[in-house]
């Protein structure tokens, strides 16, 4: 890369820091996310104590600790998407895309600078998110614990603060090629809150629905072999969802690059 | 230098610009004028590389915006000044596009100063007007110090002062040897901020000639005629004398009469030859607003129709007669010619004019922007219409208190002007 080009990029994500940090959303978004996915998997933490000697016994076998205490993730990932929305359709609904354009002709510079920003302020409150969520959620859970030592347990808490990220910055991508952000969180908020849900869920569905983002990527967050065994490990169904995210970013890159702004 | 060359946008049926080619040259303040939806802010997105053209090609000093060097250094544009997020401070809002082109920060505090927004810059632009919006706007195109600046309608929304400002602004960037293209569809503003001026209608161009020009080719000298209002014979009466002596006469709204082809004194003496008094008989100038409304005429996309009431109107009482309509003079209406004089209606001498123009000011600040006043006054600003308080009393002077106070005799827009002056050169050590 030319050195004018990385000049570019290193100025593109100053602007972007200051942008995304002198907005209250982000500050909103992003508390939500993180006291969201924490208090919501305590209290699923507390209920599991609580009902652990009724469960059945394949129900206790398959008992897995720290998914119990990522169960907030559902809920958490919509304040996530919140954010990665604001942050790329700000420009559109405000107008300033004309004025950031203007002073940054290369788009793929200006677009790619804007994600790296907001991807990295993500991925540190994701990070920070799971493993509070996990320590936490163990703590409530007292006797059924599971210990950050344990085999699989650290790429899960790892992997919750990646998953994080992802839905971020796959949600940028979406907001890319809508634009406007009513579009784009009228159709991902229903998308990952009910719609994949289904999808995975439904046996009908489940063989395709289980290749969607958040199916997918959330395979990382467990530690105890499923009932019903995907065929694709933590790390694969993370690798998923990473194609995802990277079809959103190349359809919002070419969209933005072709477009009139 | 800007340059357009067969300039075409097309938005599927609908053409936007059609065909444009124009230069805008460097040294002075180029106008750029249409009706609305004339295909102005299109054109000036293309300019930017914002929008990409559907034929021809425009370049900034020879090179097409997207391929231009350092771009923000180069070209500063001010396009919707709503175009802001409203959470932000103005500051930080600054900060962001200064960071974006590699502007050190202390640019932001400067600009700041300079569009008088120092006081409020930590405030949240959402509770800004109108008129603040714009001064931000101004602001983040003069952050980058460019030698081509454009203004895409930067006086929408400011008060008398602040356009008095604009323009000065505008003439100051142009005299320093920048290029300066500002859209605008009033002809009286660019009238007397521009030297040059580009006139497009359904995104054609309709004119692009100096001011002087347009003027000399544009507006027609006439002179207003008018008779005892009690004695309607009499204007008959002298209607068929100028007409018989090769003038052109034409009624206008309020009873006078409107006459071309004969000189003052020929009028005079028909008038006397034919026995009938005059009030009036004065000289004047068909306003350049009236030209380019001649000339834009046909090209309107927007057009009012009169607004009938009919659904609002109760029936009369019996007996009573309708109120007798009389139509405006104005767009549209047959025999249109001009807008109406702004004598009609009111007492047609009672008002003091201090200047030759002979137009009224009605509503003093409105004028400037809206009314007709100071088209006579060419070049030069009416100082009639703008008297604000004493001289170096305006609004802008805190800017100017970094700097040694300038003399008290500067007039109120020469502050923040000596201001910039004095940034740039310190910019450029």
């Amino acid at each position: 890369m030319p050195a004018v080009q990385v000049m570019r990029s290193v100025q593109v994500m100053r602007s972007e820091w200051t942008k995304v940090r002198t907005v209250a959303s982000t500050v909103w978004t992003l508390s939500v996310a993180a006291v969201v996915t924490v208090a919501l998997g305590m209290l699923i933490s507390y209920l599991s104590r609580r009902d652990f000697a009724s469960m059945s016994a394949e129900e206790q076998l398959t008992f897995d600790p720290t998914f119990i205490s990522f169960a907030g993730t559902s809920l958490g990932q919509l304040a996530m998407i919140v954010f990665g929305v604001l942050v790329v359709s700000n420009e559109y609904s405000t107008g300033m895309i004309r004025t950031s354009l203007a002073a940054v002709p290369q788009r793929g510079t200006f677009l790619f600078g804007k994600i790296a920003v907001a991807a990295g302020l993500s991925l540190a409150v994701g990070m920070v998110t799971s493993f509070a969520a996990f320590f936490l959620g163990q703590a409530v859970l007292g006797p059924y614990r599971a210990h950050i030592g344990d085999p699989g347990v650290l790429r899960a808490v790892f992997g919750g603060g990646l998953y994080m990220t992802l839905i971020a910055v796959f949600s940028m991508g979406v907001a890319a090629m809508l634009r406007g952000p009513l579009l784009s969180l009228g159709i991902l908020m229903p998308f990952f809150f009910l719609i994949s849900n289904i999808l995975g869920n439904v046996s009908a569905t489940k063989k395709v629905g289980r290749y969607l983002p958040d199916q997918a990527g959330n395979r990382i967050l467990r530690v105890s072999p499923l009932l019903d065994p995907t065929p694709y490990g933590p790390w694969g169904g993370l690798g998923i969802m990473v194609l995802w995210v990277l079809a959103a970013l190349a359809g919002g890159f070419l969209l933005l690059k072709r477009r009139d702004a | 230098m800007i340059e357009a060359v067969g300039l075409t946008k097309r938005y599927g049926a609908k053409t936007a610009v059609d065909d444009l080619s124009f230069r805008v040259r460097p040294g002075t303040v180029t106008g750029f004028l249409g009706p609305n939806g004339s295909g102005k802010s299109t054109t000036m997105r293309m300019i930017l590389g914002l929008d990409r053209p559907t034929a021809g090609h425009v370049t900034i000093g020879g090179y097409p915006y997207r391929k231009l060097p350092n771009a923000p250094r180069q070209v500063g544009a001010l396009l919707d000044a709503k175009a802001v997020h409203g959470g932000r401070s103005a500051r930080n809002h600054l900060l962001c596009l200064a960071q974006l082109s590699g502007i050190p920060e202390r640019r932001v505090d400067e600009v700041l100063g300079v569009v008088g927004l120092k006081d409020v810059a930590r405030k949240r632009s959402k509770g800004f007007s109108l008129g603040m919006g714009q001064r931000l706007g101004i602001a983040a195109a003069l952050l980058g110090d460019p030698q081509v600046l454009l203004f895409d309608e930067p006086v929408n929304g400011l008060d008398p002062e602040g356009i008095l400002w604009v323009r000065n602004l505008m003439k100051l960037l142009a005299s320093e040897g920048r290029t300066v293209f500002v859209s605008s569809h009033l002809m009286s503003e660019m009238a007397l901020t521009a030297e040059h001026l580009i006139v497009i209608g359904r995104g054609r161009l309709l004119a692009d000639m100096s001011v002087k020009d347009f003027i000399s080719h544009n507006s027609a000298d006439f002179a207003r005629v008018r008779v005892p209002a009690i004695e309607p014979q009499q204007r008959e009466k002298l209607t068929a004398a100028l007409t018989g002596a090769g003038g052109q006469v034409l009624p206008e709204a309020g009873g006078s009469l409107r006459v071309t082809g004969l000189s003052l004194p020929r009028i005079s003496d028909l008038a006397h030859e034919a026995d009938v008094r005059l009030w009036e008989l004065s000289p004047h100038q068909a306003s350049l607003e009236e030209a380019y409304m001649r000339m834009t005429q046909g090209v309107v996309d927007y057009r009012s129709t009169a607004d009938r009431r009919s659904g609002l109107q109760e029936p009369l009482p019996p007996g009573m007669q309708p109120l007798p309509v009389v139509p405006p003079a104005g767009q549209g209406q047959p025999g249109w010619y001009a807008p109406p004089p702004p004598q009609r209606g009111g007492t047609p001498f009672a008002m003091p004019r201090p200047a030759d123009d002979g137009y009224g000011q009605d509503g003093g600040g409105r004028a400037g922007r809206t009314g007709p006043a100071g088209y006579g006054a060419q070049g030069s600003v009416a100082p009639q219409a703008y008297g604000v308080q004493a001289p170096g009393a305006g609004r802008l002077e805190p800017s100017a208190a970094a700097p040694p106070a300038p003399p008290a005799s500067a007039p109120p827009a020469g502050a923040p002007a000596h201001d910039t002056t004095e940034r740039d050169s310190e910019d450029r050590r």
